[in-house]
């Protein structure tokens, strides 16, 4: 420990989360049921609707991302000052608005521009 | 102005101190530097998925996801990466430990399924390549080559990553600059995980319903 | 004979004696030009053997302060490129009517306005930006270096590898000739088979990464480094504008970096995602590009709010007005950012569903922005305003701003926008924001933090002389561009039927002269200066009667910026020490913990430029032992554990004690 008399911060606690082997042992079974679910809907087609299955797998995955960023990530709201967090709940503010905006934008310009060739499969 | 006349309340006057006599210690803000970098690479692939969005029924008459993927390997594919997440924090467990060896191991291991599921995605683009669905195809393709290859291309520089610290390890120890490393490895690792849940329901999932 | 062949393509793949252009008179004779001053300066730097001083003091530097000199250097050595490109554009437009054609035959010309664009924001306003950032807010929060030095200096050798592949596509191929945002399918390889759109690609790319860390690196610096006591809403404003304008960088200069990809993949590699044919959709390369190019305006004007927020306060010798309402109006603006990209390109088809929401969050936009400008008068306002340059350049910038944004919000209105869409009233608007937004404030910048960098003041009488060109020379270059724009005149064009049009753009070439009196008054007054510096000196370090902690210590401040961390009761800190009788410590100094200097940075930018123009001229075997020597490179560079040093008391005490006499 004590090879780099240099750094200051080897004056400092340990940095970083802990972390506990029962944190990720619920992360990770709780990971392989929120992935074999969704395959299972779609290979075994359960479903009916279409709309429905995306819907659920949607959530599904939304689940799962929340797990593995609590879990594997270990987000809270004061690592880091708080800073890990805001900024992730920017980030994500942000994803949304490119992915959401962009597919709306598109969306609107191909019925404007293309109508008739939105099946895509010209 | 006055100098050393008035040594005694150098720096300090009235009711304000006003310097920090002392050493001044910064907080390390690798960990949180990594992090923003992590979030930047977040947008990439905001990036990539609004792309493949946009693109993914444009199929030019080629084939479509439903013809192409092959859901099994997929799910063999998530579960290494799945599997190499959990082994990455039996690592960080045995670093909190300090035990230098069970560090090594598991982090080797973890090192190996990330190579195993880039041999799958290898073994699957080969495939597909072979079958005349090359990412020129169709514009659907291109966003799929693209936003998986460019997942598949952080696992790569992952592994480098991880062997090149495997090698620090051995020469160093878990000394604090190399902790901070693993920890940035580390949340280097479960983000791409995360990318991955995002991959294999958006693309793969929904891909294959027709 | 054809292995040879393929031999030689793989080593100089697209690359022949041809592609350098040795028929073109203008061409030749700049390159010429550049070989002589090249080679007068290399030739003076070795008589003066000055060389490893630059090496060990400046290029290989790790001081937030050295490299924020670096950038402005840059900035303005890129300036003279982007301005010799402005006044070729307006000296052809002025004379390319009826049967004359000009002096630039079109293929230049498209590579003139496209290299003019990219080179003022990403090689001029950026660097201006960045450099001003680097160098004062590590001094504003009281801290002694940036959170990681190495990234600092490895982020603007990347920015200047990009300036250099810019620079280099002058004389070896072409520049691109598609506008600065190169859309496809006009930059796709079918229509653009040229070098000139990977140049393009790769000089973005490379200055893109160095920009990506130096956002990284500031953010972390802001949240991470600053003095004790100063908490967020007790930050200098130009700190606060510096962490959004960073926090932005982060957000949006990935998506650039995704865009450039796409479309490299669709020129090297035959993907579909902007072509024509087989599904490609040329508008979402627009969509993305303006998701980064929105926000990257507020990028470069950001910070030069927070400039004029610290000299309004200075030079009225009062608190600046309504501080919170300052902050909440750069977080406004950070956000609404976001959600404005699509006003771009209304006239592309999306309806009036999304127009409209995308004209009214424009619109919104100039509400905090308006917040500001009446801020800044308010601090005017009863204050004891000294009419020094800086404030000058602040006046003129309040004016030509509030110009500059009124017409913004003309054009936010989607009818009046497919009225206007890239005719000259556009090209007037932005030059309006950006010339008078970043270059003012880059300018009064430059002369109110000079005598820190430097120890001596800026002459006035050559900054007055530079301001009035320059304000002059601005409203009679794009008053006439809004007036062609209401006519209906689009821009790009090399070629002019109407006659009647002709004197608009004679009068623009003269407001483009004046503009470039200015620019020559800037640097006769830095040689000026430099010659009476003797006269101009400021031995105080707080030349203005200064507010925040840069002015607490000397200028030019040392190696460690203070000798001990300040500690902060308020938000004009420096103001409160001297207010309550802060008395400079002369004794029990301590040993400084500092980086070591690196010349990683250099390394990595250089060989990241061979790979850009390996990748440019597709020489692949370059390309690929580039690559792995890059990440050969970086390996290694991860195996230097030490990286730090103390700077020792006696040092300390020595560097201490001379300000001291000084100050006696």
């Amino acid at each position: 420990m004590s090879e780099h008399h240099l750094h200051s911060s080897e004056h400092h606690e340990e940095e970083g989360p802990h972390s506990s082997f029962s944190g990720y042992m619920i992360g990770f079974m709780a990971s392989v049921i929120l992935t074999a679910i969704p395959f299972w809907l779609v290979m075994a087609d359960v479903l009916s609707s279409r709309n429905a299955t995306v819907i659920v797998i949607l959530g599904f995955a939304l689940v799962q991302i929340l797990v593995h960023m609590i879990f594997f990530l270990h987000m809270n709201f004061h690592s880091e000052g708080g800073w890990n967090m805001l900024s992730l709940i920017f980030t994500v503010v942000l994803l949304f608005i490119t992915l959401a905006g962009s597919l709306w934008v598109m969306y609107h310009m191909n019925v404007n521009m293309m109508p008739g060739m939105m099946t895509g499969s010209s | 102005m006055s100098h050393s006349a008035v040594i005694p309340a150098a720096g300090e006057s009235g009711k304000f101190e006003f310097l920090e006599r002392g050493e001044h210690h910064v907080a390390n803000g690798t960990l949180l530097g990594f992090w923003l970098y992590l979030m930047s690479d977040c947008l990439v692939f905001a990036a990539l998925f609004a792309t493949y969005g946009v693109l993914s029924q444009n199929f030019a008459g080629g084939p479509t996801g439903a013809d192409l993927f092959d859901l099994p390997l997929v799910a063999i594919n998530t579960s290494f990466l799945l599997f190499s997440s959990i082994t990455y924090g039996f690592a960080m467990l045995q670093m909190q430990q300090n035990k230098l060896n069970g560090t090594i191991i598991w982090l080797a291991i973890t090192g190996v399924f990330g190579a195993a599921f880039l041999g799958l995605e290898l073994y699957e683009f080969y495939h597909l390549l072979h079958q005349g669905a090359g990412p020129q195809r169709s514009a659907f393709l291109s966003s799929f080559f693209t936003l998986v290859g460019t997942h598949g291309l952080h696992v790569s520089f992952g592994i480098i990553w991880l062997v090149t610290l495997l090698v620090q390890l051995k020469k160093h120890g878990l000394t604090t600059a190399n902790r901070r490393r693993l920890f940035c490895l580390s949340m280097f690792w479960h983000f791409l995980d995360v990318v991955w849940i995002g991959v294999f329901t958006i693309v793969y999932l929904m891909g294959s319903m027709s | 004979m054809s292995e040879q062949f393929e031999l030689s393509k793989l080593i100089f793949g697209r690359l022949s004696w041809e592609s350098i252009p040795l028929h073109d008179p203008i061409i030749l004779g700049t390159f010429i030009m550049v070989l002589l001053g090249g080679g007068a300066i290399v030739g003076a730097l070795t008589y003066y053997k000055v060389w490893s001083y630059l090496w060990r003091e400046w290029i290989t530097s790790i001081d937030h302060k050295r490299i924020g000199v670096m950038y402005m250097i840059l900035g303005i050595v890129m300036l003279l490129r982007g301005f010799a490109d402005a006044i070729m554009m307006r000296i052809h437009q002025a004379m390319a009517f009826g049967d004359a054609t000009g002096y630039l035959p079109p293929h230049h010309y498209d590579q003139i306005f496209t290299a003019h664009g990219v080179i003022m924001i990403f090689f001029v306003a950026m660097p201006f930006v960045v450099g001003l950032m680097n160098y004062i807010v590590p001094l504003q929060i009281g801290a002694r270096d940036v959170a990681f030095p190495f990234l600092n200096n490895l982020s603007f050798w990347m920015t200047a590898a990009g300036a250099a592949l810019v620079m280099a596509s002058l004389f070896i191929g072409e520049f691109a000739k598609s506008g600065w945002l190169a859309y496809p399918p006009l930059t796709g390889i079918l229509q653009s088979p040229g070098v000139g759109v990977d140049y393009y690609i790769w000089s973005l790319q490379i200055a893109g990464v160095g920009t990506l860390l130096s956002g990284i690196n500031f953010v972390v610096t802001i949240v991470k480094m600053r003095a004790p006591g100063m908490n967020m809403m007790k930050m200098p404003v130009f700190v606060w504008t510096a962490l959004c304008t960073n926090i932005l960088i982060v957000a949006a200069f990935p998506v650039l970096t995704a865009v450039m990809t796409l479309l490299s993949l669709d020129r090297y590699l035959g993907m579909n995602f902007f072509t024509n044919d087989l599904g490609g959709n040329a508008m979402m390369y627009v969509n993305l590009i303006w998701i980064w190019g929105h926000p990257e305006v507020y990028i470069l004007i950001l910070p030069i709010f927070g400039v004029f927020s610290e000299i309004v306060s200075t030079y009225s010798g009062k608190r600046l007005f309504g501080y919170s309402s300052m902050v909440y109006a750069t977080l406004v603006i950070t956000i609404l950012s976001y959600l404005v990209w699509l006003h771009h390109f209304f006239t592309m088809g999306s309806g009036a569903t999304v127009n409209s929401f995308f004209g009214i969050t424009t619109m919104i936009i100039s509400i905090p922005t308006g917040a500001k400008i009446f801020n800044w008068l308010f601090t005017m306002y009863r204050g004891r305003i000294k009419f020094d340059v800086p404030m000058l350049w602040t006046i003129g910038f309040m004016i030509t701003f509030v110009i500059g944004g009124m017409t913004g919000v003309l054009l936010a209105v989607p009818p009046a926008d497919f009225v206007l869409h890239n005719s000259l009233f556009l090209i007037a608007h932005f030059h309006n924001v950006i010339i008078g937004g970043v270059v003012f404030g880059t300018f009064a910048a430059i002369t109110y933090w000079y005598p820190k960098v430097t120890g001596y003041k800026l002459d006035p009488f050559w900054g007055k002389a530079s301001f009035w060109c320059w304000f002059i020379g601005f409203y009679l270059a794009f008053m006439p561009l809004y007036m062609l724009g209401f006519m209906g005149v689009t821009r790009r064009m090399s070629h002019f039927d109407d006659p009647s049009l002709q004197i608009w753009f004679q009068i623009a070439l003269g407001g483009a002269v004046l503009i470039g009196l200015g620019i020559a008054c800037f640097l006769i007054q830095l040689y000026v200066s430099y010659k009476k510096r003797d006269s101009l000196r400021d031995e105080t370090g707080d030349p203005w009667d200064g507010r925040t902690l840069e002015w607490s210590t000397s200028s030019p401040p040392p190696k460690y910026n203070f000798a001990f961390t300040p500690k902060v009761y308020d938000n004009d800190a420096w103001w409160h020490m001297k207010a309550n009788g802060f008395v400079r410590p002369t004794s029990d100094f301590l040993a400084i913990h500092m980086p070591k200097n690196t010349a990683a940075g250099i390394v990595v930018a250089g060989i990241s430029t061979v790979f850009g123009f390996a990748m440019i001229w597709h020489m692949w075997l370059l390309a690929g032992l580039s690559f792995t020597s890059l990440i050969v490179t970086i390996i290694i560079h991860t195996f230097n554990y030490k990286r730090d040093y103390y700077i020792p008391v006696e040092e300390v005490a020595r560097t201490e004690a001379q300000r001291t006499e000084v100050l006696a």
